[in-house]
C-alpha cells in the first residue's frame, strides 16, 4: 500500500506545527478567528477539510477517534473521514462517545457530557457570523476588533419582525467571554448551552475560509438574544421513538406518503447505548434499527446489512 | 450657567483643514466654527471640494493638515487625533451622515424597522419591544406609514428611502448631522416635502447640521449660514440671505445669477 508514503495523519510536520500555532493563538484569544494557511486536502471543500486539518494537527498515535456527522457515526461524511484517519494515521476508532479522546463533528455536539480528556473538533463552513449582513471582510474584521456587534442583533430583530420569534435555529450566534461574537458552526441552537463551561477543549476549523478558532475548557459562552425575547434551546416536542429519550435532539423521519413519521435521536451512539440498557420507545420494538433509518434518511436505502 | 457655556463654545471648530489628492487640491485651508443649533450650507459647483470637505469632517477621509475640534460630552476634543474606536463611537452616537444616494446609507436587505433600529442596537438597546416602538415612532415622524415597518427599503420610492435614511440617522438623537446633497435625485415636489420635514426636525431637535449641496434653493430654505467654495477654497461666507442677496465674490455672483427663474 502507498499509505506508508504519507506522514502520520497525512499532513507533514511543518504544516501541523503551523496549524498548532494557530490553535494555540485561538485558545489564547477565545472566539477570535485566527487565519491559517489551509492546505488542499484529498476531499472536497464542504466535506470537513478544516476540521480534518485541525484533527490531524492534534492527533497522536494513542488517540481514539470518533467522527460524527449530524450526530450519526455511520453517515457518508463521518465514514469517509474515519477511514481517512484509519489509513493515514492508523489510530483506533470508536463509536462510543465516552471511549473517544478526539471527536470530530459536523452539526452536532454529542448528547453525553464531555470530559477534560477530550477534544471536540467542529467542521465550519462559514466562520464569520456577520458575513450575511456585512459582505466586506475588511469591515467585519474592524467590527470584531472594535467590538461593534449591533449588527448581529439586527439579524435577530429581522427574525422576530418576520416570524414573531427568533427563527434562527442553527448557527445561532454566541458571545464568548463577553468579547468576541462567534459562529458556533451549524449546530442546532439546542446544542448552544453545551458550548458554555464545557470541560472539553473545543476547536473550530474552516478549511475553505482558512480560519481556526477555539473555546478553551470552561469558557463562558452566551447566546445572543433580546431582553423580551430570550434565547430558548428548542427541539422537536417528542420523545425518541426508538429509545424513548425525552431530552435528546431529534431527527424527523418520514415513514410513508400517508403522513407517517417518527422522531429518533440524531445522536446514534446515545440512542444505541440507551436501547442496549433496555430503554424502549414507541416504535422501538419492531424491525427498525437506527442504522437503517439513518441510511434511508440519507437516501442510501437498503445497504449490505439490510434486513428485509 | 450651562446654557451660557453651550452658547460660548462652538460645537465644531475647523482650523486650516487641507486635503490633497497627489498634487491636486481637494480642499485647502478651510476654517469655520459651527455653533449649537446652527445649520451651515456649503455650496459650489461639481469638483469644488465640498464633498471632500464633508468627508474629512465626518472622518471618512483623513485630511493632510488642520484640526477638527468637536465639543464632545467630555469637552472639546480634536477628532483627527482620536483613535478609530472613539471616532466610530462618536459617529454612531453624536453624529449622523445622510448620503446623497439612500442606497449608500441604508441596508437594502433589512426591513425599514431593522434599518432604524440598527443604530439603537449599536449603542446597546437590547429590548425588542422598545426598539420597535421607537422605530415606529420615527417612521411616523418622517411620514412613512407604520404598516410599512416590515417592508424592505427596496420596496420604497426614492423619496421614502431618503426619509427612511433620515429616520435611521436621527433615531439616536445626534447633535451634528452631515448631509451630502440630501435632495439630489428627487423630483421637486418630493424635494419640497423633504425640505419641509428636515427643517421641522432640525428646529424641533435643535440639531446642528452641515449641508453640502449645489442647489441654492435648499440652502435658502434650511441654512443659517453659507460658505461658497470654488477650486477647493472658500471664496465667500456669511449669513445665507446676505450672501445670496448681495454676493460680493465674482463666482458667487455667477452662481446666484445662474439660477433659473420659473
Amino acid at each position: 500500500m502507498t499509505d506508508h508514503a504519507y506522514n502520520f495523519a497525512y499532513l507533514d510536520e511543518q504544516t501541523k506545527r503551523m496549524i498548532r500555532r494557530a490553535i494555540l493563538k485561538g485558545v489564547a484569544v477565545p472566539g477570535y478567528q485566527v487565519p491559517f494557511a489551509s492546505r488542499e486536502m484529498p476531499m472536497p471543500y464542504g466535506w470537513g477539510t478544516g476540521g480534518v486539518q485541525v484533527t490531524a494537527a492534534c492527533l497522536t498515535p494513542e488517540d481514539v477517534l470518533k467522527v460524527i456527522d449530524q450526530g450519526a457515526d455511520d453517515t457518508t461524511n463521518a465514514v469517509s473521514i474515519r477511514k481517512f484517519f484509519q489509513r493515514t494515521a492508523g489510530v483506533a476508532v470508536t463509536d462510543a462517545t465516552a471511549a473517544a479522546t478526539m471527536i470530530q463533528t459536523r452539526h452536532r455536539i454529542p448528547e453525553q457530557a464531555l470530559t477534560e480528556d477530550q477534544i471536540l473538533v467542529y467542521q465550519v463552513p462559514i466562520p464569520e457570523p456577520l458575513r450575511f449582513l456585512e459582505p466586506r471582510e475588511t469591515e467585519t474584521r474592524k467590527m470584531h476588533s472594535l467590538e461593534e456587534y449591533g449588527l448581529m442583533h439586527v439579524k435577530l430583530y429581522e427574525d422576530i419582525a418576520r416570524h414573531g420569534s427568533i427563527a434562527t435555529a442553527y448557527a445561532y450566534p454566541v458571545k464568548v467571554e463577553g468579547r468576541y461574537v462567534m459562529d458556533p458552526s451549524p449546530i442546532p441552537k439546542f446544542d448552544n448551552p453545551k458550548l458554555s463551561d464545557s470541560p472539553a477543549l473545543q476547536l473550530f476549523g474552516a478549511g475553505r475560509e482558512q480560519r481556526i478558532y477555539a473555546l478553551p475548557p470552561y469558557t463562558q459562552v452566551v447566546s445572543l438574544d433580546f431582553d423580551d425575547h430570550p434565547f430558548t434551546a428548542s427541539k422537536a416536542p417528542h420523545d425518541c421513538d426508538l429509545c424513548g429519550a425525552s431530552e435528546s435532539y431529534l431527527d424527523e423521519v418520514i415513514m410513508d406518503d400517508a403522513g407517517g413519521r417518527m422522531f429518533v435521536c440524531s445522536d446514534t451512539d446515545f440512542c444505541a447505548s440507551r436501547r442496549a440498557e433496555g430503554h424502549v420507545g414507541r416504535l422501538g420494538e419492531d424491525q427498525f434499527s437506527s442504522k437503517k433509518i439513518a441510511n434511508s434518511f440519507e437516501g442510501i436505502c437498503g445497504g449490505a446489512e439490510g434486513t428485509q | 450657567m450651562s446654557r451660557m457655556e453651550t452658547l460660548t463654545t462652538p460645537l465644531l471648530q475647523v482650523e486650516h483643514l487641507t486635503k490633497r489628492y497627489g498634487t491636486r487640491i481637494g480642499c485647502a485651508d478651510v476654517s469655520f466654527d459651527l455653533w449649537p443649533g446652527e445649520v451651515l450650507g456649503i455650496v459650489g459647483e461639481s469638483g469644488s471640494g465640498k464633498s471632500t470637505l464633508l468627508s474629512c469632517l465626518a472622518g471618512h477621509l483623513t485630511p493632510d493638515a488642520g484640526r477638527v475640534i468637536f465639543d464632545t460630552r467630555d469637552g472639546p476634543r480634536d477628532v483627527l487625533a482620536m483613535g478609530e474606536p472613539e471616532r466610530r463611537r462618536l459617529s454612531r452616537s453624536d453624529w449622523a451622515f445622510v448620503h446623497q444616494n439612500p442606497r449608500d446609507g441604508l441596508r437594502m436587505g433589512v426591513t425599514a424597522g431593522g434599518n432604524v433600529g440598527e443604530r439603537l442596537m449599536a449603542v446597546g438597546a437590547r429590548h425588542y419591544g422598545d426598539i420597535r416602538a421607537k422605530a415606529t415612532d420615527w417612521l411616523g415622524r418622517v411620514e412613512i406609514a407604520a404598516e410599512r415597518i416590515d417592508d424592505r427599503p427596496s420596496a420604497f420610492s426614492g423619496g421614502m428611502q431618503q426619509r427612511l435614511q433620515i429616520a435611521r440617522n436621527l433615531v439616536t438623537g445626534p447633535r451634528l448631522v452631515f448631509m451630502d446633497e440630501p435632495t439630489g435625485g428627487l423630483d421637486v415636489s418630493v424635494q419640497a416635502r423633504l425640505l419641509d420635514l428636515l427643517r421641522g426636525l432640525v428646529r424641533e431637535m435643535g440639531l446642528s447640521a452641515i449641508i453640502v449641496t449645489h442647489d441654492l434653493a435648499v440652502v435658502r430654505l434650511l441654512a443659517d449660514r453659507l460658505m461658497v467654495m470654488k477650486g477647493g477654497h472658500v471664496v465667500e461666507s456669511g449669513l445665507t440671505d446676505q450672501v445670496l442677496d448681495d454676493p460680493q465674490h465674482a463666482y458667487t455672483q455667477l452662481l446666484v445669477s445662474s439660477v433659473l427663474q420659473v
